[in-house]
């Protein structure tokens, strides 16, 4: 007899989920990821949980003002993740974002730069605006029209044009400023403060495009076309849908957004440019917008999440211990591990060897049998009556499952055994 | 099997001689190199009994690094001495380190002044411009910021510069390294190197007053300069420092960050005075002496003007006098008599007898100095003649209160090759 060896258990794509319970199943590891970076915390300051909370949530909400920027934050990330979320719908893989808003960055820093002080105020902010929409879209355009004329990589494409922006930036900085220290600071033609404040500004701005998007994408014949040119490129030809102009107006679309983030950065936010402005978060964008499955809605909590661990352990790690200034970035990778991690459960899910599968069935109608017990005890203090049957039918239909399969194993003699710890 | 068990005992055995190897460095050699004492100058401090500290009463501090950077860990110690000294609590005390010379600087001095600090510190010349905004935005909180230039040009009541005559250190640390020299016997011509970080005026006030230190003990020597580019690049300055062993200098000095001088020269075997902090306890046989800038007594200084309600001065200049200038104890290399010379030398500087930029001690293009212009308010250009007459001598007035804190020397004098520049790009 040849023995056919079949693996303990496999994967399969698990594609019926209640959408629902995916994103209870990602809150729940939010909540285990948070407790794990507080566990790190505890073992690292050696102080109690109290003392990471404190700090934590100070550096959060500690001031009016971090609440503010705490919001402030999540807005410009979320920002730049809206931005790039069209080309990702599209399967146009813009990993860019960074050097897009880079130039943004740069077109508003050289208007600033050269009228700032000499005309109004808002002559500066006016073409300041123009000029970054201006330098964002030429960056994200030139990668569309190679894909489209060339069919050329754009993932390789725009990465490294992430690194000549960045040049390009230091060359700008180096030819205007006299001084050595790589930044460039404005003081006329920038966005100060709006009724008192110098967040709320952005914060409306993004909500207001959050919107938008979420409006282009779900009902627009746009939103419909580039869905269509990302799933299937063939049915796009057959159905009319012209490819390559899709393809550019998606990255026009893209440019147009990371250009005002590059505006609100230096003009409103910065006031002052050099080549860390954007400081990662073009990359950040892209794990957002995947996590939040391209849905603005979803893709603001991520962008929340993670502003809130990055702040919050940026304020413990300066707390009464010093953690270093890695600190952060070491919560901030616990907090992706586990969120990235989730995914994968979420999409996939085991399939076990049959004689596996009969004794976890087992196993679970045990537990399920001391739950149903627990209740029963508890239903019966409660209101003196007995729901006996009820928790029994569940039991004898776990055990009668599970039976059906170990009946293929004789190996596990097991019937009995639940019968007997049931009590029968 | 077999294959296992034989890995099990090589990983056994791996384990084992990796266990030895760490013990047997962690060894402490207790009949090695000692370090010699150098008295402390004695530093006349200010009446600081009388400060009475409020319990809401907190100092904020910003650094561009956390305690790795040996420039970061002296502005965050020297707090935690003072800390200790005025009995302040933990909660009082707000160290926010690895903040980038950006944005990032202006929201955690926002931060701070939020969270209730009277005064914020920031340590980094980049941080200047945010420091500033931060003044601007917080008029009731007072902002100092180490090694800025801008304090007396933007004129805000609650914005100040510090710095110290650090030059004055590093003219002590080369006269300890020309009795080392002389010890030597290197006294006909020798040659010295210096690595530094990058061509600016800190930088050169820093090498030129190391090698007038040398010559008023060695007149015939010549010292060789090479920049890293870097505050802080352990390879490039553990290669500059042995090009310059290679091309022939019989002691280094070194004005960047990390331990790759000081390590190159033990490994060589060439004396080395160090910046910052000592390097005794990795380089035993190498290390002679090391000048830093101590910030306790600014510390000290802001804390109580603010404390007693009265203006912090735009610029404060640490010295020998009031214990902003310190040198470190001296390394087992050092030559005998050191001690008693650089007691000697400090007192004349503290008293102002001797000057360090002496135009008599120095020549540029074979002339010596009668004015020079400076570029004092950081524009990158010279425009303040900064030669000084007092009595009969004339010399450089370096880190001078009336002009800014800051070092402004940057004069190539006579004996100093520079092997290349670096100014940042």
């Amino acid at each position: 007899m040849t023995k056919i060896h079949e693996p303990l258990f496999h994967l399969a794509k698990n594609s019926n989920v209640n959408p629902r319970r995916k994103w209870a199943l990602r809150g729940i590891v939010f909540v285990i990821s948070f407790f794990v970076c507080a566990i790190v915390s505890v073992g690292l300051t050696g102080k109690g949980m109290d003392y990471f909370f404190k700090y934590f949530f100070e550096g959060l909400f500690g001031s009016e003002r971090n609440a503010w920027n705490l919001f402030h934050e999540t807005a410009i990330l979320l920002l730049i993740a809206l931005a790039v979320t069209p080309c990702f719908k599209m399967k146009f893989w813009n990993i860019g974002g960074e050097g897009q808003v880079l130039m943004g960055c740069l077109g508003c820093a050289v208007a600033i730069n050269f009228m700032g002080g000499k005309v109004s105020d808002a002559a500066t902010i006016i073409v300041s605006i123009i000029l970054a929409i201006a330098f964002s879209t030429v960056w994200a355009v030139i990668p569309a029209l190679f894909k489209a004329k060339w069919n050329t990589n754009e993932t390789l494409l725009t990465l490294m044009m992430n690194y000549i922006a960045v040049c390009l930036v230091n060359f700008f900085i180096k030819s205007v400023a006299t001084s050595g220290t790589g930044i460039l600071v404005f003081s006329n033609g920038v966005v100060g403060s709006i009724f008192g404040n110098e967040f709320v500004l952005k914060i409306i701005v993004v909500a207001v495009l959050t919107t938008l998007m979420a409006i282009y994408l779900k009902f627009s014949k746009h939103g419909y076309e580039l869905t269509v040119v990302g799933e299937s490129p063939n049915t796009a030809k057959y159905v009319g849908i012209k490819t390559k102009a899709v393809i550019i107006r998606t990255l026009v679309l893209c440019g147009v957004l990371c250009g005002i983030a590059g505006f609100l950065l230096i003009s409103a936010t910065n006031h002052s440019i050099n080549d860390t402005s954007v400081g990662g978060r073009g990359f950040v964008g892209v794990l957002i917008s995947w996590l939040g499955q391209f849905n603005p809605i979803f893709m603001a909590i991520m962008s929340f999440l993670v502003v809130f661990i990055e702040r919050g352990s940026n304020a413990l790690a300066n707390g009464g211990i010093s953690l270093g200034e890695s600190y952060p970035s070491i919560m901030t990778g616990i907090f992706f591990f586990f969120i990235i991690a989730v995914e994968f459960f979420v999409n996939y899910k085991f399939v076990f060897r049959e004689d596996l599968q009969a004794k976890i069935d087992l196993c679970t109608a045990k537990i399920k049998g001391v739950f149903s017990k627990k209740k029963q005890v508890e239903e019966i203090e409660n209101s003196n009556k007995a729901s006996d049957s009820v928790s029994e039918e569940i039991v004898e239909e776990a055990v009668e499952e599970s039976a059906v399969t170990v009946e293929e194993n004789e190996e596990i003699p097991s019937t009995e055994d639940v019968e007997e710890k049931e009590g029968k | 099997m077999k294959k296992k068990v034989i890995a099990i005992v090589l990983a056994i055995a791996l384990i084992a001689a990796i266990t030895v190897g760490l013990v047997a460095c962690n060894k402490k050699a207790n009949n090695g190199p000692q370090e010699v004492e150098l008295p402390g100058y004695n530093v006349v401090e200010p009446d600081y009994s009388d400060l009475q500290f409020p319990a809401d009463f907190k100092v904020g501090l910003i650094t561009l690094h956390d305690k790795n950077s040996t420039y970061d860990a002296n502005f965050i110690n020297a707090l935690q001495s003072v800390k200790a000294q005025f009995g302040l609590s933990d909660s009082q005390v707000i160290v926010r380190s690895g903040i980038d010379e950006a944005e990032a600087c202006y929201n955690t001095a926002l931060e701070l002044a939020d969270a209730g600090c009277k005064v914020v510190f920031a340590d980094s010349f980049g941080h200047e411009p945010f420091m500033i905004r931060a003044a601007q935005a917080r008029p009731n909180v007072q902002f100092c910021h180490a090694t800025g230039t801008q304090a007396h040009v933007v004129n805000l009541p609650n914005y100040a510069n510090a710095f110290a005559s650090i030059y004055e250190g590093r003219y002590l640390a080369g006269v300890a390294a020309g009795l080392k020299l002389q010890a030597m016997g290197k006294t006909n011509a020798p040659k010295i190197g210096y690595i530094g970080a990058f061509t600016y005026a800190e930088v050169m006030s820093g090498y030129t007053s190391f090698y007038l230190g040398v010559k008023s003990i060695v007149p015939s020597v010549t010292m060789e300069v090479t920049f890293t580019g870097s505050w802080y690049d352990e390879t490039a300055e553990n290669n500059a420092a042995k090009n310059l062993i290679n091309r022939g200098c019989v002691l280094i000095s070194q004005h960047a960050d990390s331990w790759g001088a000081p390590n190159a020269c033990e490994e060589a075997g060439v004396p080395n005075v160090s910046y910052n902090g000592s390097t005794f306890e990795s380089c035993p046989d190498t290390f002679i002496v090391s000048s830093r800038i101590d910030w306790a007594p600014y510390y000290k200084y802001v804390i109580a003007k603010v404390l007693r309600g009265e203006a912090v001065a735009k610029d404060w200049n640490g010295t020998i006098a009031n214990g902003g200038v310190k040198l470190t104890n001296l390394g087992a290399a050092a030559a005998d008599g050191t001690v008693a010379k650089l007691v000697e030398v400090r007192n004349q500087l503290a008293l102002g007898t001797l000057k360090v930029f002496n135009c008599a001690n120095f020549t540029v293009n074979n002339e010596h100095l009668t004015s020079y212009l400076a570029d004092i308010n950081g524009d990158f250009v010279g425009e303040t003649n900064v030669i000084d007459t007092v009595g009969s001598v004339t010399f450089f007035n370096e880190s001078d209160l009336a002009r800014r804190s800051a070092p402004y020397f940057d004069a190539e004098i006579d004996g100093i090759t520079l092997l290349d520049r670096n100014y940042g790009d």
